[in-house]
């Protein structure tokens, strides 16, 4: 049989199993060495058997994920099951930014309050929270946080939402592809601000003329608050509000009746409220946990977080979680309204 | 060569090799600059190669786009230069492509200095960045021998340079119209001409506004009065 390529002097045999220490170059950083295809083939023989088939020696191929015949992925459909009993996760969209909630589900008193904290930055301008198996999240902030890392020293500017997205999604797409990973048990929201002002080159010295740049487009605004939702598949798009998590569908339903969009939009302040209200609807007191409200927020520069994914300061959290657990009382009293209005009849 | 190939401390003092071509590499002994104005920027150029005293090129193009109205002014060794334009090139395309947006003269000029920075001790390589883009209009970047980025209002450059210091800064003004500005580079190129022996031949130019990339040509016979087609 003939060998397609030849073997790196590292191929060592039996290789070194597992795999993780050397994932797929799809799954490396974009800092570590390039694609090399005598690397990859390392990997071709299996680590079990330690028998040379003919399979084997088209090993990348044996280690592709095949779809069903049906064109499904369980594995894809499992990590689906395990976001859907995940905490609920929320983004909202709004005229002058992003606000990221998050009911964090509390698993035991021991937990010290406030601490282990589940949204997470991931550049000054971008924030990330995530429903689902925490420690894929963590492992997918780690990751977001490279690559916001690595466009910053090849541009020396700040990572667009939409490219860390962008970037996020062919990631976990990635984790679909073969036997030896499994897909990312979570569903991320990506918040970001991109700035709507100039930016310097990172590290440039001296200045343009004092008269500013000739020949702008005039009147054409840049940047603004943006929100991704990425899917186990590697699925995204982008928001106007986004919920995922055990409680995803009435938050879906409370987003879709707010003005993200149109002319008299939310502003951030309203839209924090609302984030927090949606958070204790969509929690189903009952059945559920204890959970604790985390919410972060993003505005622009001329905004209260000038342009920095930060936590909601503690008085403004606060107040919403007082107005939220207000509405879910009224809500209650109109129920049971409703119930006597039945019982007369 | 007396001191060998690069540079050494010895009781005489510090030498600095400052002969990096190699033996008869061809060189962009040159006159460059660009310069901001109200619609946008202006690149122009002389176009003479050299390898030594001989003139390898007469008629050479040191204007060289990066992308649709990003364009550099290489001086230097010309294989260095055109190596540095044509990976910016490349990366700027795969940007514009990935994005779905064009690159700013920014983003270029960052590729351009990590580039310049990261193999300073290989290079010789002297740049003039400018282009044109919606979001932050006409901008001129300089990246000097070391790989540092210098944000200008115009930037000259080249060996022809050192001549016109003092006629650009009496006749430079911000705002300029375009026809005020193209007469300002092809003045200062005349000058730098006139005076440097390494640059010569035709005046180049390329100016850079929401209409695109328009090229000048501007002859010698002519004193550089009539403009061609390029």
């Amino acid at each position: 049989m003939v060998r397609r390529r030849p073997l790196t002097p590292s191929s060592s045999f039996p290789p070194k199993a597992p795999c993780f220490h050397n994932p797929p170059s799809a799954f490396r950083t974009p800092n570590e060495s390039p694609h090399n295809l005598g690397y990859m083939m390392q990997r071709v023989t299996n680590h079990h058997t330690h028998k040379t088939t003919d399979v084997h020696r088209h090993g990348l191929r044996s280690r592709q994920l095949h779809l069903l015949p049906d064109g499904r992925n369980f594995q894809v459909e499992y990590a689906v099951k395990a976001v859907e009993n995940g905490g609920t996760s929320i983004g909202i969209r709004c005229k002058d930014g992003v606000v990221l909630a998050v009911e964090k589900v509390v698993g035991s008193k021991l937990l010290k309050h406030s601490a282990n904290k589940r949204i997470a930055t991931v550049d000054r301008h971008l924030g990330v929270v995530y429903s689902g198996m925490v420690p894929d999240g963590r492992h997918f902030v780690d990751r977001a946080r490279d690559e916001a890392r690595a466009w910053r020293d090849t541009n020396k500017t700040p990572i667009p939402t939409a490219d860390l997205a962008s970037r996020m999604g062919g990631y976990m797409q990635a984790y679909t592809l073969y036997q030896s990973v499994r897909p990312f048990g979570i569903t991320a929201i990506v918040g970001g601000f991109d700035s709507e002002l100039e930016l310097p080159v990172d590290g440039e010295v001296g200045y343009g003329p004092s008269v500013g740049a000739g020949g702008k487009a005039p009147d054409k605004k840049h940047g603004g608050p943006f929100l991704y939702m990425i899917e186990p598949s590697g699925l995204y798009w982008g928001y106007y509000g986004a919920a995922t998590g055990k409680g995803r569908q009435a938050a879906k339903a409370e987003l879709e009746k707010l003005d993200l969009g149109g002319a008299g939009a939310l502003t951030l302040e309203q839209a924090v409220k609302e984030a927090a209200r949606i958070i204790y609807l969509a929690h189903d007191d009952n059945k559920d946990k204890e959970f604790e409200l985390e919410m972060s927020w993003i505005s622009a520069s001329d905004g209260p977080t000038k342009g920095k994914h930060q936590e909601v300061p503690k008085a403004l959290r606060e107040e919403a979680e007082r107005l939220a657990k207000k509405s879910m009382e009224s809500d209650d009293e109109d129920d049971d309204k409703k119930d006597d209005d039945k019982m007369e009849e | 060569m007396e001191f060998g190939n690069s540079g050494s401390l010895s009781e005489d003092g510090i030498h600095v090799d400052m002969d990096r071509l190699k033996k008869g590499e061809v060189n962009l002994g040159t006159s460059i600059m660009a310069v901001t104005f109200k619609d946008g920027v202006i690149l122009g150029a002389d176009s003479r190669t050299t390898t030594g005293a001989y003139i390898a090129n007469r008629v050479t193009d040191k204007l060289t786009p990066v992308h649709d109205t990003i364009w550099c002014c290489r001086s230097g060794s010309a294989a260095d230069t055109q190596a540095v334009a044509d990976i910016v090139q490349y990366q700027l395309s795969l940007f514009a492509m990935t994005s779905g947006k064009p690159p700013t003269t920014q983003t270029a000029a960052a590729i351009f200095q990590e580039i310049c920075y990261a193999n300073k001790d290989r290079l010789s390589a002297g740049l003039i960045i400018a282009g044109w883009d919606e979001r932050h209009g006409g901008q001129v970047y300089s990246i000097p021998l070391g790989g540092s980025l210098h944000k200008q209002s115009y930037a000259i450059g080249g060996s022809g340079s050192t001549y016109i210091y003092g006629f650009c800064d009496a006749n430079w003004k911000e705002g300029m119209e375009e026809q005020d500005a193209v007469n300002f580079v092809k003045e200062a190129l005349k000058e730098a001409i006139k005076w440097d022996g390494s640059s010569g031949g035709v005046i180049r130019m390329v100016v850079l506004t929401a209409k695109g990339a328009d090229r000048h040509l501007y002859l010698p016979d002519t004193d550089y009065s009539v403009r061609h087609d390029a």
